[in-house]
């Protein structure tokens, strides 16, 4: 309980001396920085009225973030919906693997921003070609965890599998998922990083509500300080997520 | 019946097992002693037809092998219970397997059956980790059987086991094996010595690899039922483990009695 209380305090230390370079930066070099103490004056109203609708782009900072989550979920589940199955494939056919390996290994490193456009291109819209853009960029941590998840299932379960006379589908629900399944769940956990770092991007190129979208436009407004309130809020909203995920898997392993 | 005519296994250039000729008669319980790393468990592996032999032949009842063989069912070394399905479970998944058109309730019946002829009745909800060794292995022994094999592979059965429970489980699987729903032909690997005087009708020694071949069999012609301390100094028993031991090299008995 001690221990634990000075880990906090030691945390609270190293967040005010963040703190402290930052306002010393806005003071000295940096004069267009807003300090921490305007940031909070002129945020004040989205972060204590934080679910406020006042107009399209004026929202208090929870429902920002939380349009922006919605937005992330249905990239990530039609990440995962096609990252999975095709990490299994892959996992388990050397053909496969040989036919698609280099093409994935091309595709992966391309910046969200490159997508954006062929999305909107294609759907004309820009709602469908951020979830386009989301579930291209982050499906392939699920994919590749997934497939060296496949590779790596012990012989051993393998032989009891064959030795049971398992079929197709009892193979797969009794062997092949709970053996990946803890390879899953690191890939989901990348990927829903993934997907929170494409939503921003995505949103300012989009022109949507949301913490991305709202960043952009308090930019053109030239209110800096929003900036940072949703510079920190991405910050806060992914460092949860990762946590989030990071029980599921810890609870997973344990089994 | 089992039979491997001429098998023989490499790996790259290393040559495993070479020229193996081994017949097991129906219902007869056959045990080949092998020091470790010497090919015991690639020798099962191809005689139960999950790996195949580069040359020679493997049949079972006549029939060649390509697959693991139909009404059969093998013991392996490390228990291969699946860890994420309880002890019941396991056993569960084998008689589904076994006996596709029973009903749920049979293949449940059947699964509780053989949990507690394992004297494990009350343990069925655990998970394998939380077994001990023992009661593991007393798991994979009802999952084999409960498919009411015809065939039977064991591969080092009781090799990561404690003395005392290697003690009783050689028991067990003797009663086991007397107490089939049919009889069993059984193929059981082994280090110990003793434990394939206990249990066989007939013994073979592996020598030690690379290319590594089987001797000429041993019959046991010690009655059953076989107790393991009665083993250690019956006649026969002396005269089998001499007769085992001086065909090989010295070396070879050497270690194979040490590991014992």
């Amino acid at each position: 309980m001690k221990s634990r209380l000075v880990a906090m305090s030691y945390s609270l230390v190293g967040v005010l001396l963040v703190c402290g370079v930052w306002a010393l930066l806005s003071s000295v070099v940096a004069p267009d920085l807003p300090s921490p103490l305007k940031t909070w004056e002129e945020s004040r109203l989205y972060i204590l009225s934080p679910w406020e609708k006042r107009g399209e782009m004026d929202q208090g900072i929870l429902r920002m973030a939380a349009y922006s989550l919605v937005r992330v979920a249905k990239g990530f589940l039609l990440a995962i919906m096609i990252g999975a199955p095709l990490g299994f494939l892959l996992g388990s056919s050397p053909v496969f693997h040989r036919m698609f390996d280099p093409t994935i290994q091309v595709l992966r490193p391309i910046s969200p921003l490159a997508w954006l456009p062929l999305g909107l291109i294609l759907f004309r819209q820009s709602e469908p070609a951020a979830l386009f853009t989301i579930a291209l960029c982050s499906m392939w941590p699920t994919v590749i965890n997934t497939a060296s998840g496949v590779r790596s299932i012990p012989q051993d379960y393998l032989n009891v599998a064959r030795v049971l006379r398992l079929s197709r589908w009892k193979k797969f629900t009794n062997v092949w998922l709970p053996a990946t399944l803890p390879y899953l769940f690191t890939g989901f956990r990348l990927s829903l990083g993934i997907a929170w770092l494409v939503i921003v991007a995505a949103e300012m190129l989009t022109g949507t509500p949301g913490v991305g979208g709202f960043l952009w436009q308090e930019y053109n407004s030239l209110i800096y300080s929003h900036i940072l309130l949703c510079i920190l809020t991405i910050g806060i909203v992914g460092f949860v997520l990762d946590r989030l995920m990071g029980m599921a898997e810890a609870r997973l392993r344990s089994v | 019946m089992i039979e491997l005519t001429g098998a023989g296994k490499s790996y790259g250039s290393r040559c495993v097992l070479r020229g193996l000729n081994l017949a097991v008669n129906e219902g007869e319980f056959v045990s080949v002693v092998g020091s470790s790393a010497s090919g015991k468990t690639t020798l099962l592996m191809i005689a139960c037809g999950l790996l195949p032999p580069d040359a020679g032949s493997v049949s079972i009842s006549g029939q060649p092998v390509t697959d693991f063989a139909p009404g059969a069912a093998i013991v392996f070394q490390n228990y291969s219970l699946l860890p994420w399905l309880p002890a019941i479970e396991n056993i569960r998944l084998a008689v589904e397997g076994a006996f596709p058109l029973w009903t749920a309730a049979q293949h449940r019946d059947q699964a509780e059956k053989y949990l507690h002829m394992v004297g494990l009745g009350t343990a069925g909800a655990k998970r394998p980790s939380e077994l001990s060794g023992g009661m593991r292995q007393r798991v994979a022994i009802a999952r084999a059987f409960a498919v009411e094999p015809s065939l039977l592979f064991l591969d080092e059965p009781f090799g990561a086991l404690d003395a005392l429970t290697r003690a009783t489980l050689q028991q067990e699987l003797a009663r086991m094996c007397s107490e089939a729903a049919r009889p069993v032909t059984t193929l059981m690997i082994t280090n110990s010595v003793d434990e394939a005087i206990l249990l066989s009708d007939r013994v073979f020694a592996l020598s030690r690899g690379p290319g590594a071949s089987l001797s000429d069999p041993v019959a046991v012609d010690i009655p059953r039922p076989r107790a393991a301390n009665m083993i250690m100094r019956e006649e026969a028993a002396v005269r089998i483990r001499a007769r085992l031991f001086n065909p090989a090299p010295v070396e070879v008995a050497a270690h194979v009695h040490a590991s014992a």
